[in-house]
């Protein structure tokens, strides 16, 4: 289990508690936080779940995967060095307390 | 804006739940019914005969929206309710329940249905097609039982959803066959240097396959459960479930009662409208008329949440077409197959990379060309490729092959 605190660009802040296993996309859709999408369901296939990590925690998260870096070059907001989907993050203890910034748009 | 201006969408899957964010995201503050026919909100497909299937997510992680965030964006969702009838001329849709609710504008967004085997014994049990979640569920339960009692698995239909399935399958270590009526895998989407390589792939993991399958019958034990399937060629094949994949057809009976023009499926135009001005459509349900006169019927995420963000504005008066390059996916064991455009109708073929199924982690794309102009790519865990081919294609760009082939030349060098 992990609590995320998840903030949208309007700066609206929401923290869930999630249990091991699920994605932050998972975690954020399902707790109705809008500015992520998800379309694909977390396949990894269409790069509308873009999230920006807390810097100073992207040592916590799984490596990024060729599909991963391949899907965030099309993402619609900027594109900086702490951007990842959501839906390729799972949560565990080790995420605890992690803050990840929304994007304006996904789309 | 009237008080009682309500857009009605019939349909709570993908592109319903869609169509209805779209509205209120286009600032219209009428009211919106979603009505589906299934119990469950809104949930994700895609994962029914990947990840889910394989027990790697539980049903509450498929869920699109949470209930609370529906009801911030006054999106009334109904589950459970059946729509009977369109009352076009009074503007209302009739429930099998009796009551009606009126509409300022109706989307139509019902999906689709697997198409049934029409087999003596196909009514035996464990006899199994796969499209909601409910299916799913059956489906592991049938997929358990073959596990604990070593009873294999066939698939009919060798299509991405029973290949899919049969992937899964194999993951719980069950014996595995792919019956395919036609020479080749995947015949309908794929040109056929991917069927041989699916053929290969799928092999390579232990699934038999057996093309040009005729399947004659399907025979059940005393307890009414299905037993194995016959063919034509007089061998049968022991099965402790028998997975039905031979395709779909559209859901557009409602619009075809209502008079609603369909050919395959609801038609309608790149701005999701059909042929009554207060009526649009969107997904799975639709077929629609391409610039080339080709009428394409696409079952895909892409295709349903696009339509959807056209059905939306059409419902509010404005043209937002979708004409962008059609893409698509398929999971199967380690290998993530996206394909971008489509190949029908290719003369020429380059691969890029190397087409291997038995190495793990390389990945190739296989680009698709008529007469010189690039139709459509088929990567394989090449999602680079794949983001590319899709800017390549909206803009239309075609590579050569000699450019395709060489991995020293950047493709992407051809968009600056």
């Amino acid at each position: 289990m992990a609590n995320i605190t998840f903030i949208e660009s309007n700066g609206n802040s929401t923290t869930v508690n999630l249990k091991d296993g699920w994605s932050l996309m998972q975690g954020a859709t399902a707790n109705g936080i809008d500015g992520i999408i998800g379309e694909c369901g977390g396949s990894c296939a269409c790069a509308t779940c873009h999230c920006y990590v807390d810097e100073e925690r992207l040592g916590d998260l799984p490596a990024l995967t060729d599909g991963e870096m391949a899907m965030l070059e099309s993402v619609t907001a900027t594109r900086r060095s702490n951007s990842r989907l959501a839906c390729q993050i799972k949560a565990s203890a080790v995420l605890e307390g992690l803050i990840v910034h929304l994007p304006e748009t996904q789309e | 804006m009237s008080a009682d201006e309500r857009m009605v969408i019939v349909g709570a899957g993908q592109a319903g739940l869609h169509i209805a964010e779209a509205l209120r995201s286009l600032g219209y503050e009428g009211g919106i019914e979603l009505l589906g026919e299934e119990f469950h909100p809104p949930y994700h497909r895609p994962p029914l005969s990947k990840s889910w299937l394989a027990g790697e997510m539980d049903a509450t992680q498929l869920i699109m929206r949470a209930p609370d965030a529906l009801l911030r964006k006054r999106i009334s969702l109904r589950t459970g309710t059946k729509v009977r009838s369109i009352d076009r001329l009074h503007k209302q849709v009739c429930l099998v329940d009796g009551n009606t609710i009126s509409y300022t504008g109706l989307a139509l967004a019902t999906g689709s249905s697997p198409r049934i085997l029409s087999l003596p014994g196909v009514n035996s049990k464990s006899v199994l097609a796969l499209r909601t979640l409910d299916d799913a569920s059956s489906v592991a339960k049938a997929l358990a039982l073959c596990a604990k009692k070593r009873l294999p698995v066939v698939v009919i239909g060798g299509g991405f959803i029973g290949l899919e399935v049969a992937a899964t399958a194999r993951k719980y270590g069950l014996d595995v066959t792919v019956l395919e009526a036609a020479p080749r895998l995947l015949s309908r989407v794929l040109a056929p240097v991917l069927s041989d390589w699916y053929v290969a792939l799928h092999e390579s993991r232990g699934v038999q396959l057996v093309l040009g399958a005729q399947v004659v019958s399907i025979e059940s034990n005393s307890d009414g459960y299905v037993r194995g399937v016959c063919l034509a060629d007089g061998s049968s094949i022991e099965a402790g479930l028998v997975l039905s994949g031979i395709g779909v057809s559209a859901n557009d009976q409602l619009a075809k009662e209502a008079g609603i023009t369909c050919e395959g499926g609801i038609l309608v135009d790149s701005c999701s409208r059909t042929n009554d001005p207060h009526i649009v459509a969107a997904g799975d349900c639709t077929a629609r008329k391409w610039a080339n006169g080709r009428i394409v019927r696409l079952e895909s995420v892409q295709n349903a949440t696009e339509q959807a963000k056209s059905a939306a504005s059409a419902l509010l008066g404005n043209e937002r077409p979708f004409d962008a390059t059609p893409w698509f996916w398929s999971d199967q064991y380690d290998k993530k197959l996206q394909m971008a455009g489509i190949s029908l109708g290719a003369d020429e073929w380059a691969v890029r990379g190397e087409m291997n199924a038995n190495t793990s982690e390389a990945g190739f794309s296989v680009f698709h060309f008529s007469q010189g102009t690039l139709l459509a790519v088929d990567s394989v865990n090449a999602g680079k490729d794949h983001l590319l081919a899709r800017k390549l294609l909206d803009s239309r760009v075609s590579p050569t092959v000699k450019q395709v082939t060489d991995l020293s030349f950047n493709l992407a060098d051809l968009l600056r």
